[in-house]
């Protein structure tokens, strides 16, 4: 750190005395955030492995009910079956910014209003498992986005974290103390070279004095 | 306007077309690597990918954790669930806190 070649002059010593009041302030309103992000980000990853869990087993759920589907009828049946979807979803994507983080919020729209209306076949020909499974997919849909939103917001506040939790590391032990001991060292060498000035004036006063009025002489 | 997306396994995820979910059954890691770019170059805001077919291209849904769009997010398919969903959660925050304080207790 000190072995850093710094020039000892005021105007670098001025220099580093501002840099290190911005550090120090940068350091703390990094570590601002760094705590604020933290705070929010294990509420926000608490809630996504709550609706992770939940659409875990909500799929598992429906999982079962397709394959119980699938097993009374023909694979044809099946694929006739979800030929053509009725429903169609879309998503608007807005962003919200979390201390400085964009994270994305998904809002979502069906084509047809009705919940109900997601059974793309006729009810004639198909099994009663298929539409509890088509359902209770349905159901769980909001869940799901929902999940996408948190599970992405998690992802980039985590890196987020991670960035900011560096710098503040960097700031704290690198640049800190180096300043500090730049500031250190030139403080010395300006005092060092004021000493010897003070010094070297007082020898030549001490000449100059000796010469007009020649004190050893007289002692002698 | 975006579109949501699920790839995997054929079996594990025809039921979505009902929703109006667009999906892409794949059955190797190559081709699913190939379906993932090519959603995430249009207009896919989320990603549904069975965990086996994920658990093949890693590094390719890791090169997405930090764009905003597309949301990958990994979901057990008709085979069962691996626990690789969770333990992405656990992961993030392992990268956020520096060790899993959270979850790490309830892992089996």
């Amino acid at each position: 750190m000190a072995n850093k070649t710094v020039t000892a002059t005021r105007m670098e010593l001025t220099r580093l005395k501002r840099k290190l009041v911005t550090t120090r302030r940068g350091h703390k309103l990094l570590k601002d955030k760094r705590d604020e992000l933290m705070r929010q980000f294990l509420s926000m990853v608490r809630d996504n492995m709550e609706l992770r869990k939940k659409v875990e087993a909500g799929l598992a759920a429906s999982n079962k009910n397709f394959v119980l589907a699938k097993s009374t009828m023909s694979e044809e049946a099946v694929n006739v079956a979800f030929m053509t979807p009725k429903q169609e979803v879309s998503l608007e994507v807005s962003e919200k910014n979390i201390m400085s983080v964009d994270i994305p919020v998904f809002e979502y729209k069906t084509r047809t209003s009705d919940p109900n209306d997601i059974y793309s076949y006729g009810f004639a020909f198909t099994s009663s498992d298929l539409d509890d499974a088509v359902k209770s997919l349905s159901d769980l849909l909001p869940d799901m986005l929902k999940l996408a939103e948190t599970e992405k917001a998690c992802q980039l506040m985590a890196a987020e974290i991670e960035k900011t939790r560096r710098r503040v590391n960097a700031l704290e032990h690198v640049i800190i103390p180096e300043t500090e001991a730049g500031i250190k060292m030139i403080t010395m060498k300006l005092d060092e070279n004021e000493r010897s000035t003070q010094i070297r004036l007082m020898k030549v006063k001490d000449m100059l004095l000796e010469e007009a009025h020649h004190y050893s002489e007289r002692q002698a | 306007m975006y579109k949501i997306a699920i790839m995997g396994e054929s079996d594990s995820i025809y039921g979505f077309a009902t929703l109006g979910l667009d999906t892409f059954p794949v059955d190797n890691p190559e081709s699913a690597q190939k379906t993932l770019r090519n959603l995430a170059e249009n207009d896919y805001a989320v990603v549904y990918i069975t965990e086996n077919c994920a658990a093949g291209i890693q590094n390719e849904i890791d090169r997405y954790s930090e764009e905003k769009l597309p949301a990958i997010i990994l979901v057990p398919g008709v085979y069962g669930n691996t626990g690789d969903g969770v333990r992405n959660v656990s992961k993030s925050v392992e990268q956020a806190v520096g060790s899993d304080i959270i979850f790490g207790g309830d892992k089996e």
